[in-house]
């Protein structure tokens, strides 16, 4: 069985591989024009302070996402 | 062609499926990745620095305590530089009056009252205004813009994303709250980054309770004034210290009423946050320096010279004026009283604040210029002269802080309200965030007023 | 010029920028936030539009004017954006423009350090329309982070003139200013990529394409709006009425 997460689950230092999205609407929209599509590699950067929201490299940018939108992107741990 | 018939034959045509939308997207990103593999080689690791340096300036240790810190570095160089350079430009300027004085008066016989409107009250308003706020500014926004062009803001946003968002807003308002600092309504345009029209909204009413470029010269001054007094060495230090303490104030009534909006009028869960992190870049010190100084520092400072100059006659007139023994100004002044003495202030101060409504530059210099009794403003040779007209007043410690409190909460300035005019297109937020602002300065005066008489 | 005058729809959504100047070639500055748009636009045309480096730093699309080999442009600096999938306001006003507003040349600048996402608009692009040119910004930041870009694999990958620069040294600019005269005077031979997408989604867009086929006339990209309705782009219905109630 594959190791799939919530890319929220995601630890720092860390890559995944983008499986599905369980978020529908405009944010899904939004989120795939970032670069989230399937099968794109995603890696936790850094936290923020609190925790939230947490820094992703997408495709070479840094982008800072809320748990809130990502716990809805199921990824594939990479080691 | 039949307009209406071939438009809804197009309706028609809209495919209502959620995979192909993703389809679509994910093969254009598939040739985006394609390419890009193709073209670039990346002997990586070289970013480690950046990599570093982020995962300090944001980290859960040194993250809120660094962005403090880089305020108050700010503020001190601002403070600390601006001392000499403003009493040099003040010396130069009632230098310049005794000529202008000699001129009016000896030369071309002109009556006292042309004497005194001009002299008095458009040329002294000017020099203040000039000499108390043209060397912070230079100071100031090279500093600021410094930051701006190093890729620091969004830093800012990411740090404080989390406690915007508890709030019902999201980080970018960091953003446009940041750029307050310079001047609100440069703050409320910037705020078009903020996709969500209520947060929008809220970043808008909001932006206001962060001190602009016009109020920062009233908070420094008193600040100097009342609390950079207690010492003698660590002057600038104090004063450095209590403006970061307002504008940490200003943040947290930012937050507060953030909150409130959002869960009463401007109800709404947040909407997702997507926000970039750039890479830091070099900034071009050179360009900088030119940049701030034209584009901001003489746009703001031409824009408070044109307030000031006529609110400085008209001041005056105001003050020379009488009806029967009293001067206008003093029955203004004297009807306001009874309440600014609830808020631990006095007429003279509300009527500073009220008649600065144009451009909050000139409230200081209309209240020194209220409480001169020959209705024309001092000479500003020093800070110890100026406290000791206010003083004379009847200021004390609650004064200070309340006319500092006050100044950081109440209305917009004329250019700030008409910005929100034109962003929000709707009168009823300009009347809205006017009566807000003012209600919790009003408010949050009175309370730390009470709690002042109850102790002391 | 030519053709782009005749449509007056076209002229409604030049109206919309505040375009009446009609007699100056009219270009389109797109890209990313934060890639130095702003930048080039102050270079190119001599305005002090401050930058920052901070995403979404212009929020008012600006437009000025310079000269280069007597000929007169007129250039649009356009939000920044990340896709032209029309799902925020800045993307259908920057849609709207490259689309329907027919700027005789659109410059994309990319971050030359973040060639990857930026690329994603640059097809979306080259979907509109073919005068594309391709702006590869921040050389400098590239090769500091040991970035190595092959322009011509890139040139040969789009179809289209790559130019790198370093717009806040002015450095490339000459290279881009002559490039835009090349392409206006027709002179670069143009083989824009035209992405394939998968049999359905190819078959779709053929079956729409011959339905807008009897709607619509040749002034319009009827494979790219194709490709907009059944990605269910309900803001293009609206770009397209205003300028079918203008014809």
């Amino acid at each position: 069985m594959k190791n799939l997460t919530g890319l929220d689950k995601l630890p720092v230092g860390m890559t995944g591989k983008i499986k599905y999205m369980t978020e529908s609407s405009n944010n899904r929209r939004r989120l795939l024009d970032l670069g989230l599509t399937q099968n794109s590699i995603i890696r936790n950067e850094r936290l923020s302070p609190s925790g939230n929201p947490i820094a992703y490299n997408i495709r070479g940018a840094i982008m800072a996402l809320r748990v809130e939108d990502t716990k809805n992107i199921i990824i594939e741990l990479i080691n | 062609m039949e307009n209406k018939d071939s438009l809804s034959n197009i309706e028609n045509l809209i495919y209502n499926g959620k995979d192909i939308g993703d389809g679509i997207v994910s093969s254009i990103y598939e040739r985006a990745e394609k390419i890009y593999k193709e073209v670039v080689t990346n002997d990586t690791n070289n970013n480690n620095i950046e990599s570093k340096l982020d995962n300090i300036l944001t980290s859960k240790l040194f993250g809120y305590p660094i962005m403090i810190l880089l305020l108050g570095i700010i503020f001190f160089i601002t403070i600390q530089g601006a001392n000499i350079p403003s009493e040099i430009l003040s010396n130069l300027f009632f230098k310049i009056e005794d000529k202008l004085t000699y001129l009016f008066l000896n030369i071309f016989n002109a009556p006292d009252w042309i004497h005194g409107f001009f002299i008095l009250g458009i040329y002294r308003t000017l020099a203040w205004v000039v000499s108390v706020m043209l060397p912070p500014m230079a100071i100031f926004f090279p500093l600021f813009t410094l930051l701006e062009d190093l890729g620091y803001l969004p830093r800012i946003a990411f740090n404080l994303d989390n406690a915007f968002r508890k709030s019902g807003t999201q980080g970018k308002q960091a953003l446009t709250m940041s750029m307050g600092f310079g001047c609100n309504a440069a703050g409320i345009i910037s705020t078009r980054i903020i996709d969500s029209p209520r947060e929008r909204l809220i970043a808008i009413i909001t932006n206001n309770f962060v001190p602009c470029n016009g109020r920062f010269p009233i908070l420094i001054a008193i600040s100097m004034i009342f609390l950079g007094v207690l010492s003698d060495n660590f002057s600038s230090l104090i004063s450095t210290i209590s403006v970061i303490i307002i504008i940490l104030l200003g943040i947290i009534v930012t937050l507060l009423v953030s909150k409130l909006l959002s869960s009463t009028i401007l109800k709404g869960v947040p909407s997702s946050f997507a926000l970039e992190l750039p890479p830091y870049r070099k900034p071009q010190i050179g360009k900088i320096l030119i940049r701030s100084l034209l584009d901001r520092t003489l746009f703001v400072l031409s824009r408070a010279i044109l307030i000031a100059a006529p609110a400085g006659g008209i001041t005056w007139l105001v003050a020379n004026i009488t009806i029967g023994d009293a001067t206008l100004l003093s029955i203004l002044a004297g009807f306001l009283d009874p309440f600014g003495s609830l808020l631990g202030m006095d007429g003279m101060i509300l009527l500073g604040f009220i008649l600065g409504l144009p451009a909050n530059e000139i409230v200081l210099p209309l209240i020194i210029m209220g409480y001169m009794s020959e209705g024309a403003m001092i000479e500003y040779e020093n800070l110890s002269s100026l406290r000791t007209l206010l003083v004379d007043n009847g200021w004390t410690i609650i004064t200070a802080l309340n006319v500092m409190i006050f100044s950081l909460l109440h209305f917009p300035c004329g250019t700030t309200l008409l910005t929100i005019k034109k962003e929000t297109k709707k009168w009823r937020w300009v009347v809205f965030t006017f009566l807000l602002t003012t209600c919790i300065a009003v408010g949050v005066t009175f309370i730390t007023n009470l709690i002042y008489n109850l102790i002391f | 010029m030519g053709l782009t005058n005749q449509s007056s729809g076209i002229s409604l959504i030049r109206k919309k920028f505040n375009i009446e100047d009609n007699n100056k070639i009219v270009l389109a500055l797109a890209g990313n936030p934060n890639t130095g748009k702003s930048t080039l636009f102050n270079h190119l045309t001599g305005l002090n539009q401050h930058t920052g480096n901070w995403p979404g730093k212009t929020v008012d699309n600006a437009q000025g004017f310079f000269t280069h080999n007597d000929k007169e442009y007129l250039i649009v600096d356009l939000p920044g954006i990340y896709s032209l999938l029309a799902k925020s306001k800045d993307e259908e006003l920057a849609r709207d423009f490259i689309c329907f507003g027919s700027p005789e040349v659109t410059i994309v600048i990319t971050d030359a350090t973040c060639l990857e996402r930026n690329l994603n608009l640059a097809i979306q692009v080259l979907e509109i329309t073919n005068k594309v040119i391709i702006c590869l910004n921040l050389m400098d930041e590239a090769e500091r982070k040991g970035i190595k870009i092959d322009i011509k694999k890139l040139e040969k990958n789009l179809g289209v003139p790559v130019i790198p620069i370093i717009a806040r040294e002015g450095i490339g600019v000459n290279k881009l200013l002559n490039a835009i005269n090349d392409m206006v005077e027709e002179k670069i031979k143009l083989n824009p990529l035209r992405l394939k997408y998968d049999e359905f989604i190819e078959k779709t867009i053929k079956n729409i394409e011959k339905k807008l086929d009897n709607i619509l006339d040749e002034n319009f990209n009827k494979r790219w709006i194709a490709l907009r309705l059944i990605d269910s782009d309900k803001s293009i219905l609206k770009s397209i009425n205003t300028i079918l109630s203008n014809e």
